[in-house]
């Protein structure tokens, strides 16, 4: 058992919740759930477009206002609280790190899929050279063996990422699969390099992969709000903190203070509920991208064939995060 | 009609498809290849198709433009060395064809502005991206009927198509596409994305075009422009397809296109790299047939 040190929540509400929100947050919602989330003493927020810096466009979706003016609205008003960036590379460039840095961000993590960690090499090396706290996020990691992914994690390390992540970007995982990753890139990684787990709960598995990840040596995860992220939505934040309490695992965080932000904040911002529905549950069964969700239905109602049977076919064709375009298409292609 | 000759910089993936393709060309015939690596594989395969070779980079090449008549270069090699390259030869005369994002010279996409660049008797022009050659006729065909706000391309790649330049430096590639995309494709503002997937068997190169246009879309107009922009490209890509669209929403145009390579030297999955070296092939043609002959008297 890896000895108990304290663990970091980061706090995801503000960016993979804003798929849910399709990216229409208000500048007042972002603020007001921040500051909240800051006061309750969750160290560490990510404020982004869903699909991380430049994610703005037709495919993703354009956000009520730029990665700017959310970052450059909230950052003032944190008390102690630091907030990162996503950043994807084939989305988003180093210019848009500049700009997050001269915003004030502590953190950086740059996103890619688990088995093409060499596009992230410019953007870890910028935000290790602007000495940020670089994190490397391998996502859709249930698609990589554990040996693969370590191989791609020494790579972002390499570049100069202090942080490696798991990234169940599907919600396919289910505990052991991320124990063996987490413990593999643990053994092997340097022992200076943080371990991360970010979680999506379309197998109601969010809280115990959680788990797992810490006891396998990660000490930093991800969680949400009342769990508003893409799907059924990232590892419920204030049901993480009451476990890992009962576990004797410190947070930092105050259990009824996150309750009350998740209760009067986050739930009445909800266009739908934050729900393991049936679409949800096929992203996690067939392994597919968390933020197709939303494109599925919406293709679902505008040509009639059922997001269900998109999201199986968008699995079986091995999609990855980003491509999200496939999803029109291929309902255009199933309609005929 | 005696063929232009020519050189290719870079015996790599691209060079050596490239190769292949200039092979067939009724217009042009591949000379010379020069690398950096004695051992290379695309040297050796060069020399046995009967061209010259020189491992010692462009100076290798320098002592025989005039001998052996080199008219045109491509440069298949990286942005970093493209400026020093393109540098050298045209000072020698020969019209550069930059296959690397260095973008020094006006970009070319032919089917939309080779003329133009014909006219402008540049000397060195630019292939854009593989991205953007796949989807600037696109956003061309919409925006030569009706003013296009903005325009967006996702390219989805396959990872074995994916070279190490590229990943490298992937920033490049989604500036100068968007750059393309506005300058070429005539979109007031342009947007990039490239997604690389690692499926197996790789997958077929894909491309998404989105168009804002002002107003209500001339959803007539528009999709008989696209069809005839697709004639336009299938004459040097044939497996350049489009497979759903346009579709009109509101003031959104959309099309899917997918992009089957020749299978040269490439797999036909990497229609990504065969639609660059179709371009270029298609651009030294015209240069060749039309363009040359005032270049030499100018």
């Amino acid at each position: 058992m890896v000895e108990m040190n304290i663990i970091k929540i980061h706090d995801m509400t503000l960016r993979d919740g804003m798929h849910p929100k399709r990216h229409q947050m208000s500048l007042e919602q972002m603020t007001s759930i921040a500051c909240a989330l800051d006061e309750a003493g969750v160290p560490l927020i990510e404020v982004t477009h869903g699909d991380g810096l430049g994610g703005s466009s037709v495919n993703y979706g354009f956000p009520a206002h730029s990665d700017e003016e959310y970052l450059s609205s909230v950052i003032p008003l944190m008390k102690q609280a630091k907030i990162s960036a996503l950043l994807l590379p084939g989305i988003g460039t180093v210019d848009h790190l500049k700009m997050a840095c001269e915003q004030g961000v502590s953190t950086i993590r740059v996103a890619t899929h688990c088995t093409e960690a060499d596009v992230s090499e410019q953007h870890i090396g910028f935000a290790r050279k602007m000495d940020l706290d670089t994190v490397g996020f391998l996502m859709m990691a249930h698609m990589a063996t554990p040996e693969k992914l370590l191989e791609q994690a020494k790579l972002m390390e390499g570049y100069g990422a202090n942080c490696i992540y798991v990234t169940d970007s599907a919600g396919y995982m289910l505990p052991e699969d991320v124990t063996v990753r987490v413990a593999l890139l643990r053994d092997s990684l340097r022992p200076e390099t943080e371990l991360g787990f970010h979680g999506h709960h379309n197998m109601a598995m969010g809280v115990a992969n959680s788990v797992a990840a810490i006891k396998a040596g990660a000490n930093r995860i991800d969680a949400a709000s009342a769990g508003l992220g893409a799907g059924a939505g990232n590892t419920p934040l204030e049901v993480l903190v009451a476990v890992l309490n009962r576990m004797e695992i410190p947070t930092g965080i105050d259990l009824f203070k996150a309750q009350d932000v998740a209760e009067d904040l986050v739930t009445p911002i909800m266009d739908q509920p934050i729900r393991v529905d049936r679409d949800a549950l096929t992203l996690g069964y067939a392994g597919v991208y968390s933020s197709f969700l939303l494109f599925a239905k919406r293709a679902e109602a505008k040509y009639g064939v059922s997001a269900r049977d998109i999201l199986v076919e968008l699995g079986r064709r091995g999609t990855v995060g980003g491509q999200e375009d496939m999803i029109e298409d291929l309902a255009l292609t199933m309609a005929k | 009609m005696k063929k232009i000759k020519c050189a290719i910089i870079g015996p790599g993936n691209i060079g050596t498809d490239l190769l292949y393709k200039l092979q067939r060309s009724a217009f042009l015939e591949p000379a010379w290849m020069v690398g950096i690596d004695p051992d290379s594989a695309g040297l050796s395969r060069a020399r046995e198709l009967g061209l010259k070779t020189s491992s010692e980079g462009v100076d290798g090449l320098l002592p025989h433009v005039e001998a052996d008549n080199i008219q045109i270069a491509f440069d298949a090699t990286s942005a970093y060395v493209h400026a020093e390259n393109s540098r050298k030869l045209n000072e020698l005369g020969v019209l550069m064809i930059d296959l690397t994002p260095a973008a020094i010279g006006p970009f070319c996409v032919p089917p939309v502005n080779l003329d133009a660049c014909l006219k402008q008797g540049a000397m060195n022009v630019n292939m854009v991206t593989c991205g953007g050659q796949a989807t600037i006729p696109m956003i061309a065909a919409v925006s030569r009927v009706q003013a296009v706000d903005y325009g967006e391309i996702i390219a989805t790649v396959s990872s074995r198509s994916v070279g190490p330049g590229t990943r490298k430096n992937i920033d490049e590639f989604t500036r100068t596409t968007a750059s393309a995309v506005e300058k070429v494709g005539g979109a007031k503002k342009g947007k990039a994305i490239i997604i690389i997937n690692p499926a197996e068997p790789p997958l077929m190169m894909r491309d998404t075009v989105h168009c804002l246009v002002a107003g209500e879309p001339n959803r007539e107009a528009i999709t008989t422009s696209v069809h005839c922009m697709i004639q336009e490209v299938q004459k040097y890509v044939p497996g350049y397809k489009l497979v759903n669209g346009p579709v009109f929403d509101g003031n959104r145009v959309s099309m899917f296109m997918e992009v089957e390579g020749l299978g040269d030297f490439l797999p036909k999955y990497a229609g990504n790299l065969d639609i660059m070296t179709a371009a270029a092939t298609r651009t030294a043609e015209m240069f060749a047939e039309n363009g040359l002959a005032n270049v030499a008297q100018a």
